[in-house]
């Protein structure tokens, strides 16, 4: 599986955020994506996920079969996606059965089986808060449960923007390990972040056009 | 098809805990449909007359008041965006959150409907005529009501605005609903030619709402 992305512009607000920008990622690679704050980090994350549009370029999938880039990403955000009134097990048991891949396998070597809810809590060390409303979790809390949502899913790319916000360093370290069983497995990552990730990342500039 | 199911389930649940919704939509049609006896004076007959309106305007007004967080509350909390990374088509998505909307607010209206007809000096035919009247045109209210909050849904206070967008286009719903429940009551029309233009109003929303919302809510 190979994700091309060819001489991206995004215009926001009659500001040029980043023009002529270009990328390769291939299976088992991870491009971390760093730049000062209002650099458009997280703008180059939903653009490629068609929640922006590009105002010039191409970007591509190969290998993926039928799912289109959307379909085959996870998407963490600041925004967790979590519903308060829920229990974080009947969050993420809800987001595993949506965002499961239309196809049974993918192509490739990049299969994985999802975690249960119980599992992937249990791989963030949550899982005492599984009966837990949401409403009841603090922030680094709330974080890992949005984290866990892609061990429930298997998607072959992962788009993480700032994934270790309120992490206590621990679980950083644990969220790393996962990060790189996920290259491992022949999964692609892509990044915006400040901080370190603690895996082995490429790392794409961006904010040079001004 | 699991997908859609988890939604419906997911939307339901969260609708019974936060409470809200279902339950003060209900209450406001009871307040409407009780000050109205008020402002008329003691009038039985004119009661009895415009009943069938009232009701159906307090509907309109009920269905209305939960439906501009129909979207924004996925909206802020993120899921609006992965819902849209599903390989569920939007539009089935934005049908089941539709349905589950109608589900919790517009049904206890039409269960509640008979007691309330009667407080409006409704008699035997009115209390079965017009919930079957409200069963056939409130779909078509939620699903219209929906194109209005996907519009309005990155809007901070958008639920004023999404009640302007989506009045005018309830108009026919609310001539045809009340002249179905008037013409059960008699009159020179039958019931059955109302009633079916009420039941294709709402099927057409139903079929065509879904597509409008979800291009709206991919242009946010």
């Amino acid at each position: 599986m190979r994700l091309i992305a060819h001489s991206l512009e995004l215009i926001r607000n009659e500001r040029i955020l980043f023009s002529n920008l270009g990328f390769e990622l291939g299976s088992g690679e991870a491009l971390a994506l760093v730049g000062p704050n209002g650099a458009g980090k997280s703008s180059l994350l939903r653009a490629l996920l068609g929640f922006l549009y590009l105002n010039a370029g191409t970007v591509k999938l190969e290998g993926a079969g039928e799912e289109t880039l959307a379909e085959a990403t996870h998407y963490i955000a600041h925004a967790d996606g979590l519903k308060t009134a829920l229990t974080a097990g009947e969050n993420l048991s809800f987001w595993a059965k949506i965002l499961a891949l239309r196809t049974k396998k993918t192509t490739g070597s990049i299969f994985f089986e999802p975690l249960s809810p119980k599992k992937a809590l249990e791989k963030l060390r949550l899982d005492h808060i599984e009966q837990v409303p949401v409403a009841f979790l603090s922030a680094g809390q709330r974080r890992r449960v949005a984290l866990a949502r892609l061990l429930v899913a298997a998607r072959p790319i992962w788009f993480l923007d700032e994934p270790t916000t309120a992490l206590d360093a621990a679980t950083v370290q644990i969220f790393a390990q996962i990060c790189a069983e996920h290259l491992e497995n022949g999964g692609l990552i892509l990044a915006a972040t400040h901080l370190d990730l603690g895996f082995k990342a490429t790392r794409l500039e961006i904010g040079g056009a001004k | 098809m699991s997908a859609l199911a988890a939604l419906l389930w997911r939307e339901l649940r969260v609708a019974g805990r936060i409470g809200g919704g279902g339950a003060v939509g209900l209450v406001f049609f009871l307040i409407l449909v009780t000050i109205v006896p008020f402002a008329l004076g003691p009038d039985l007959n004119l009661l009895a007359r415009i009943g069938p309106a009232i009701i159906w305007i307090a509907a309109l007004l009920a269905t209305l008041l939960g439906l501009d967080r129909l979207f924004q509350a996925d909206e802020d909390d993120g899921s609006l965006d992965l819902l849209t990374l599903s390989a569920t088509p939007l539009e089935l998505i934005v049908f089941v959150k539709c349905l589950a909307h109608w589900l919790t607010t517009a049904v206890p209206l039409i269960l509640a409907t008979p007691l309330f007809a009667l407080m409006l000096a409704q008699d035997g035919i009115g209390l079965a005529s017009l919930p079957l009247t409200l069963l056939a045109g409130t779909p078509a209210l939620t699903f219209i009501g929906a194109i209005g909050a996907a519009i309005t849904v990155s809007l901070r206070r958008g639920g004023l605005l999404m009640a302007v967008l989506v009045m005018p286009l309830t108009i026919p719903v609310l001539i045809f609903g009340v002249s179905a429940a008037n013409a059960a009551l008699g009159g020179t029309i039958s019931f059955a030619t109302p009633f079916a233009i009420l039941c294709a109003l709402s099927l057409a929303a139903m079929a065509g709402a879904p597509f409008a919302a979800a291009a709206a809510l991919r242009q946010k």
